[in-house]
């Protein structure tokens, strides 16, 4: 018998195999995904943004969907596919762009957010087809973000309009059908304020006049507060609150309890001194 | 010991075989001279491995138990105390963890201990029968009988009936402290602060109410709350001037505020003039068991409860659409006053929140 069948006939072997393929499956995956397609931008350095320019890079990256006058598209019953984008104004596309929302890979129930790719990874090419769409029908423009936002005040006004779908901590959460509220760990102050503005997919709008600048910064004030919280108690588990906690005590908590049992009481091996 | 007189009668029997005792008798073995002494059984090598170990878990133990002390005096107390947020998890991180590590190694050292070191000998335990025996019960109730006679209890009826009569309410007595468990809530259900106010405000000449932002309690124009696709949370306006009453009120008065395309709004029969311009207002509390039901998808037009998923239309008045709630949220009449201001012209017309005993 060879050293590996003897490996392979032990009582973890099968657990072991199984592990492997697991990781290689999803090593393999990370590699292959299109998400982390890091394709070389070629040929856009950073030049002064002009209409034409943006007009240029609209047609190549978003008219496929949204049409080559923004227009917007349906298909044969009607429905939209890609919204029209005369009006939404440079806010909105700098969001759905420097998040990774757009162009966007697939049409699922809701369009996730993703690493920024080529050629959309340089600044200056966000800002000219931000200009560009402006320039077709206004709306809310990329917002400066007032200093020193009142994180108390933003507590006040996240629990009241944004905790119910974002959670509490700025966790996310699920809607109906497939769509669900991103989470905010990685957004900047200046996305945050464009999400409030512009109201992306299914996030209702808060416009200025109802949630003033000063209460938009309150809130980024408030969730960047919660972000640099540490975790005293070690892992955050979410920082969901009872449900992952409880979840991690039941499973974890009693289950080694049910194990010690096991072990304490288990038959005492007979080691005896004479037969 | 038997086996001292018949010595030659009893067989020698292999430990670890059943014993030649009858049942329910000692099962200590009887061929074995004088008292077992414990751990006789073991080998003695293996026996003082297991010793070392259980040893070196008892010391593990001392020194995390000495450890976590000295954490906490000398470490722990370092830079101004030891209770900043900041140094938490540092400080949960030592102390839970020299705690454990002290109870687990004392643990795991009595568990080694008793599993290899303990006798593993049969030992039974002699029982007497529970109940009492036949002439001890006899004696009692001969003395029971005679104790009802002596006191006079049987004789005097007047005396036996009267003290039923002082026993009686005192079983009765903790029946009436479950008043204690409040005051009914009567009508306090039925109605929200939104009919308070409305009904001030039209005292004072006004048509209604102004509704404020929940947060920064500012009054809201029509023409400010203008986006379609908007929600924001509302209260009427001077809620919290109520004292300790006003978090009470705020938890029934509650109310989304939904910016709707006007041509979308189906509308209800009696509640056409309820919206300004596309612009509706609903109770915040679920109908099912009065959870914030404010997840408002502006694509779908849907209000839904993170609750239990129960989904309600924004554009039909709320209706449940999908979910346990049975009831669609109720709605707020709303109007704009002289100066444009939004304002509540009446209480929602219906008990807000799940359904109560007495809602009928």
């Amino acid at each position: 018998m060879t050293r590996f069948t003897a490996w392979r006939r032990r009582s973890w072997a099968g657990y072991a195999v199984v592990l492997a393929a697991l990781v290689a499956i999803g090593a393999i995956y990370a590699g292959v995904s299109p998400a982390t397609d890091q394709a070389q931008a070629t040929g856009t350095q950073a030049q002064a943004a002009d209409l034409a320019k943006g007009k240029s890079l609209f047609n190549q990256n978003c008219a496929s969907c949204h049409g080559l006058n923004a227009e917007g598209t349906k298909d044969s019953y009607d429905n939209t596919i890609a919204p029209s984008l005369i009006g939404v104004g440079a806010a909105s596309v700098h969001f759905q762009i420097t998040t990774g929302r757009m162009p966007a890979m697939t049409n699922a129930a809701q369009v996730p957010s993703k690493k920024v790719v080529a050629p959309f990874d340089d600044e200056a090419n966000v800002t000219a087809v931000a200009e560009y769409i402006q320039s077709l029908g206004g709306g809310p423009g990329v917002p400066i973000v007032p200093q020193g936002g009142d994180a108390a005040l933003g507590g006040k006004l996240f629990r009241t309009n944004c905790a119910q779908c974002h959670n509490f901590t700025g966790q996310g959460g699920a809607l109906t059908e497939g769509k669900y509220a991103p989470d905010l760990l990685e957004t900047t102050p200046v996305q945050i304020y464009e999400a409030m503005l512009t109201g992306p997919q299914a996030m209702p709008v808060f416009n200025d006049t109802t949630l003033t600048p000063e209460d938009k910064a309150a809130i980024i004030a408030f969730i960047e507060t919660t972000r640099e919280e540490p975790n005293p108690g070690g892992a955050g588990l979410g920082r969901m609150g009872p449900v992952s906690e409880g979840l991690v005590g039941w499973v974890v908590g009693i289950g080694l309890l049910v194990f010690a049992s096991i072990w304490i009481t288990a038959k005492k091996p007979k080691k005896l001194k004479k037969s | 010991m038997s086996d001292e007189t018949n010595e030659n009668s009893a067989p020698e029997r292999v430990i670890g075989t059943p014993t030649t005792a009858p049942v329910g008798k000692v099962l200590v073995a009887d061929d074995e001279a004088g008292p077992v002494k414990a751990g006789f059984e073991l080998d003695e090598r293996k026996a003082k491995k297991a010793e070392r170990i259980v040893a070196s878990l008892f010391l593990l133990a001392f020194a995390a138990s000495v450890g976590f002390m000295v954490y906490f005096i000398g470490f722990s107390g370092r830079d101004g105390g030891m209770h900043g947020i900041h140094r938490a998890q540092e400080s949960n991180l030592w102390l839970g963890g020299l705690m454990t590590l002290a109870f687990l190694s004392l643990a795991a050292g009595v568990t080694v201990w008793f599993r290899r070191l303990m006798t593993s000998v049969p030992i039974e335990q002699e029982r007497h029968d529970l109940a009492t025996d036949e002439a001890a019960r006899a004696s009692f109730a001969r003395d029971f009988q005679q104790g009802a006679i002596d006191s006079g209890f049987v004789k005097r009826p007047l005396l036996r009936r009267t003290l039923l009569l002082a026993a009686a309410p005192l079983g009765l007595a903790p029946l009436f402290l479950l008043r204690d468990l409040g005051p009914l809530p009567e009508k306090r259900l039925r109605s929200t602060w939104w009919g308070e106010a409305v009904e001030k405000a039209k005292k004072e000449g006004k048509k209604g109410v102004r509704i404020v932002v929940d947060g920064t309690n500012v009054p809201l124009k029509a023409s400010d709350f203008n986006s379609p696709g908007g929600m924001i949370t509302v209260l009427p306006e001077g809620i919290h001037e109520n004292g300790e009453e006003t978090l009470t009120l705020i938890a029934k008065a509650s109310t989304i505020l939904i910016n709707v395309e006007p041509d979308l709004i189906k509308p209800v029969k009696g509640r056409e003039n309820w919206t300004v311009n596309g612009i509706v207002a609903y109770s915040k509390i679920c109908t099912h068991v009065g959870c914030p039901a404010a997840l408002y998808e502006q694509t779908t037009h849907r209000i839904l409860c993170p609750c239990h998923q129960s989904t309600f239309d924004a554009t039909d008045g709320a209706k449940v659409v999908f979910g346990p709630a049975a009831r669609a949220l109720p709605q707020l009449p709303l109007a704009v006053d002289d100066e444009g201001y939004l304002i509540a012209t009446d209480d929602y017309p219906e008990p807000v929140g799940p359904s109560f005993w007495e809602r009928g």
